[in-house]
């Protein structure tokens, strides 16, 4: 009965395609420790040094090794291995990354291997998330490309007797620049060997010399993916793997009184656990696993609700703690003094869900005191942390191996599916799956945070920005400071993170795409929205006439342009909104067409025009893909992402009821990302996301004249506010 | 309550002995080991599990395996032809019409499915067959220019 693959399969399964786009490339340590002689010395993978592993009374962080070896190996075959801590999520480093190492050493983009978030074999990352894997892993990345360029053409100048002067590199191969036939390949200077020599500050690529990097290059790894190649955690079959499904609560903060195991295991081929807290139900087959766990009759005590979708944010600021200042200058008593008009406004948003297409899962195995796991995460290494806590073992006997994972957006970033397997494989004594169901991904996300914010802003009779105080209360402070030039101005973050104390929300929040600054973007961009119909001024040129940061004045009108911005006074009846935002450091402004249809309440975003100023770019069309993914992701949030419950009872448990943006939604999306190749690569995963509350909100505004201040802005809750603000008696 | 089912799977012949309750999508991917074909919601809402049953796109989450007793089934592993991707899978590479690729399977066989019978379709038309296929990543844009090439070039006598 089922189909049980071995490991040796499960190698063969991983093998490259003809892209060699899998992350997963056909490597393991052995390869590496076969020494042979020449002019290379070959150590252990995990050699310490190398690696900056953790050792007793280091600290927990450890940083990127500065050994150029930690990052590449170039085989006696010619072909590149890069390794990165970083996963691939969708998001594309798995092209980006080869780029930029395949660029730095001058080897063909498709020699390249991308071996990605394998902990026994990638240097220590925090995990993929925040808009870092650009930013801060490329230019370290890169360096060890062009020193290990540099390294090459010293060996190749001893082995063909000319200085290095007069090399040059290309696809692999150093050759006398006038006699190209005199030439030698990478391959047979590295053979595959860990490189002993170093060369100190080798200066990497100026954008004028790139000839991969700053081209648009399609996915490396579609192919296996168009062809159902690519593995996934729940993809992988091992033999004698059991499947599992654990017994969960009703709602959260319920407490376990007792459960009737029999039927269950009466099942022919069941296995039932029990061990604490962990009730499962293992089979071979996790249909087979799900029926005999339905026959398990429990009883819970269950608390009472003390909030729900409603209530939450009276609950939120009454617990909230004092506010910790983000920003301030000048005085907020003379910044209301200098005002000719002050708008006040309160802006909530509710909790939103990951919901990545492909749910938790994670396959354990525990062999004696050395345990194997695929997952979808994007923390492979402070996973390993959490499996060799919970069994009590060593983090050099836990390896996290790479698999594809099917959209993270934040929500992968914790590893409790990794955890249960890697109990239920040890007290099984077999491989263990553990895959979340749809209501499982639902019940256990860590939801983007219910938040508050109140906004105090004033304006002068000549339309300038002259107070703003600021109160975020539990969205996180990213994005909080506002960048207009304002005099007086003050910035609170209460509790400045996206997770909270215990007795806050009822159940667990954390980080979701560009985290905190969704709620700060939409709580700010409208505000802003208020004060230029206030002032009666355009709100491009109100935006423009109050701001002084170039690269925000750039982007904006970027964005102006390419829409074909015509100045009019909010609101203009013409359904148009306009909102910018920082994050990661990338500047994005964004202007977005929609209508409403009074009668429903139904929003309709027709266009949206979206750009960037996120410097340096490696892979443009990825960036582009990226901008185009966040503002149809964040479409969700801004018109019907918003989970309902009632205290620990997650009432939203699939898509028929927590509804995703779809086909029916995409409006013409258009992107323009300004060209500054001189300035570092900033994040491009996160940043357009941002502003979709605020520059939809704004322009049911322009076309309304009414202001939606809470997210989603549900049919219900447009109807409720065009009501409140008398829309069509006037 | 075992069976023996018959039928045929991306053009090849297979007899199994399996409770014929059981779910097409998880014989699939356990009993068959083709994993190509996703879990995503298992209540028929998401597309990630759609399948091809005698030519129509069907949520094999939702349909028992007796079901499609003698019926021929295609999933994403069958829908190349040897080293040759179909159209739809080369025109989903060339348009960058996937992120993260759990829909992808999903997407390709509704299209398939669907330009079967619409061969020259518009845009929105496209739009509205896929409708009930979900993408996280926000891949939408993308994945309409792709159907749309791949309709072009298999009107073009592919
Ligand atoms: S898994 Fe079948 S439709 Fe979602
Ligand atoms: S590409 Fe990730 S869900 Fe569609």
């Amino acid at each position: 009965m089922g189909d049980s693959r071995d490991f040796q399969d499960y190698e063969e399964l991983h093998g490259r395609d003809d892209t060699n786009a899998s992350p997963i490339a056909p490597l393991n340590r052995r390869e590496f420790l076969k020494a042979s002689g020449g002019i290379l010395v070959t150590v252990a993978l995990w050699d310490e040094a190398l690696f900056g592993q953790e050792a007793p009374g280091r600290p927990a962080r450890p940083s990127l090794p500065t050994d150029f070896n930690a990052f590449l190996r170039i085989g006696a075959d010619g072909r590149v291995a890069c390794f990165t801590g970083k996963v691939e999520l969708g998001q594309g480093p798995v092209t980006s990354l080869a780029q930029e190492i395949a660029d730095e050493l001058d080897v063909a983009l498709d020699t390249v291997d991308m071996v990605m978030g394998d902990t026994d074999l990638c240097p220590w990352d925090a995990g993929t998330f925040g808009s870092l894997t650009t930013r801060f892993f490329g230019p370290p990345l890169r360096a060890a490309g062009a020193e290990a360029r540099r390294v090459l053409l010293e060996l190749a100048a001893e082995r063909l007797g000319a200085p290095v002067g007069e090399l040059v590199t290309a696809d692999g191969f150093v050759c006398v620049a006038a006699e190209p036939s005199r030439r030698v390949a990478y391959a047979e200077l590295a053979k595959g060997q860990r490189i002993e020599r170093h060369v100190a500050g080798v200066p990497i690529k100026q954008p004028s010399e790139f000839k991969l990097m700053g081209k648009p290059f399609t996915r490396r790894d579609a192919r296996s993916k168009v062809t159902g190649q690519a593995i996934y955690a729940g993809d992988v079959r091992l033999a004698g793997m059991l499947h599992a499904k654990i017994l969960r609560p009703p709602v959260h903060g319920a407490r376990f009184l007792e459960a009737d195991l029999s039927a269950a295991r009466a099942v022919p081929g069941v296995q039932v656990i029990q061990d604490g807290d962990l009730i499962a139900v293992l089979h071979p087959l996790p249909d087979v696993a799900e029926a005999a766990l339905a026959k398990v009759t429990t009883r819970f005590d269950t608390p009472a609700a003390a909030v729900d979708t409603d209530s939450i944010f009276d609950h939120l600021l009454k617990v909230a703690p004092e506010g910790r200042p983000v920003a301030e200058g000048g005085d907020l008593v003379a910044g209301s003094a200098a005002s000719a008009a002050i708008v006040a406004a309160t802006y909530t948003n509710d909790y939103v869900a990951h919901a990545p297409m492909e749910p938790h899962a994670a396959v354990a195995h525990v062999a004696g005191d050395r345990v194997t796991v695929w997952a979808s995460t994007q923390t492979p290494f402070p996973a390993r942390t959490e499996v060799s806590r919970t069994l009590g073992l060593p983090e050099a006997n836990v390896r996290i191996r790479p698999v594809f994972v099917g959209g993270g957006f934040g929500g992968k970033t914790r590893n409790g599916q990794i955890v249960e397997a890697a109990r239920l494989s040890r007290l099984s004594g077999r491989p263990v799956q553990v895959a979340w169901s749809r209501s499982e991904e639902f019940f256990y996300d860590s939801f983007r945070p219910a938040a508050v914010v109140t906004v105090r802003g004033g304006v002068t009779g000549e339309g300038r920005l002259s107070l703003w105080d600021y109160r975020v209360y539990f969205a996180g402070e990213r994005g909080a400071a506002h960048f207009y030039d304002i005099p007086h101005h003050r910035t609170l973050a209460h509790n400045p993170s996206w997770t909270a104390p215990s007795g806050v929300h009822p159940f667990a929040t954390g980080a979701w795409r560009a985290p905190g600054n969704n709620t700060n973007s939409y709580a700010r961009e409208c505000h802003i929205q208020l004060l230029a119909a206030q002032a009666g001024v355009d709100p491009v040129e109100f935006r423009l006439r109050n701001l002084k940061d170039p690269r925000m004045i750039r982007t904006l009108k970027a964005a102006a342009e390419k829409f074909g911005w015509q100045p009019a006074n909010p609101p203009s009846g013409r359904g148009l909104g306009v909102a910018c935002g920082v994050d990661a450091g990338t500047y994005v402004a964004t202007i977005a067409a929609a209508a409403v249809d009074t009668a429903t309440g139904r929003i309709r975003v027709k266009r949206v025009v979206c750009a960037q100023d996120m410097g340096l770019l490696i892979n443009p069309a990825g960036a582009v893909i990226q901008m185009e993914g966040c503002i149809m992701m964040g479409l969700g949030y801004a018109l019907t992402e918003g989970l309902r419950f009632a205290g620990g009872d997650v009432r939203d448990r699939n898509f028929d009821t927590y509804e995703i943006p779809r086909f029916s939604w995409l409006p013409k999306i258009e992107t323009v990302i300004l060209d500054l190749p001189d300035d570092p690569a900033q994040g491009g995963g996160e940043p357009a996301i941002i502003v979709m509350g605020a520059v939809v909100a704004n322009a049911v505004h322009d076309v309304t004249g009414t202001m939606v201040y809470r997210l989603p802005m549900t049919p219900a809750r447009v109807l409720q506010a065009l009501k409140r603000d008398g829309f069509g008696m006037r | 309550m075992s069976e023996t089912i018959r039928f045929r799977l991306n053009g090849r012949p297979v007899a199994l002995d399996v409770d014929g309750g059981r779910t097409l999508l998880w014989v699939l991917r356990t009993d068959l080991g083709l994993t190509g074909t996703k879990y995503g919601c298992g209540e028929g809402h998401c597309g990630a599990c759609t399948v091809l049953v005698d030519g129509e796109a069907v949520r094999s989450c939702r349909v028992a395996v007796r079901d499609v007793a003698e019926q021929d089934v295609v999933t994403i592993e069958g829908l190349a032809r040897g080293a040759a991707l179909h159209p739809l899978q080369e025109a989903f590479m060339a348009h960058d019409a996937l992120q993260c690729g759990y829909c992808t399977p999903g997407m390709i066989l509704t299209a398939y499915a669907f330009l079967k019978k619409n061969p020259r379709p518009t845009a929105d038309a496209i739009a509205a067959a896929l409708e009930d296929n979900l993408c996280r990543c926000g891949a939408h844009t993308r994945i309409v220019e792709a159907v749309q090439a791949a309709a072009a070039k298999m009107a073009g006598g592919n």
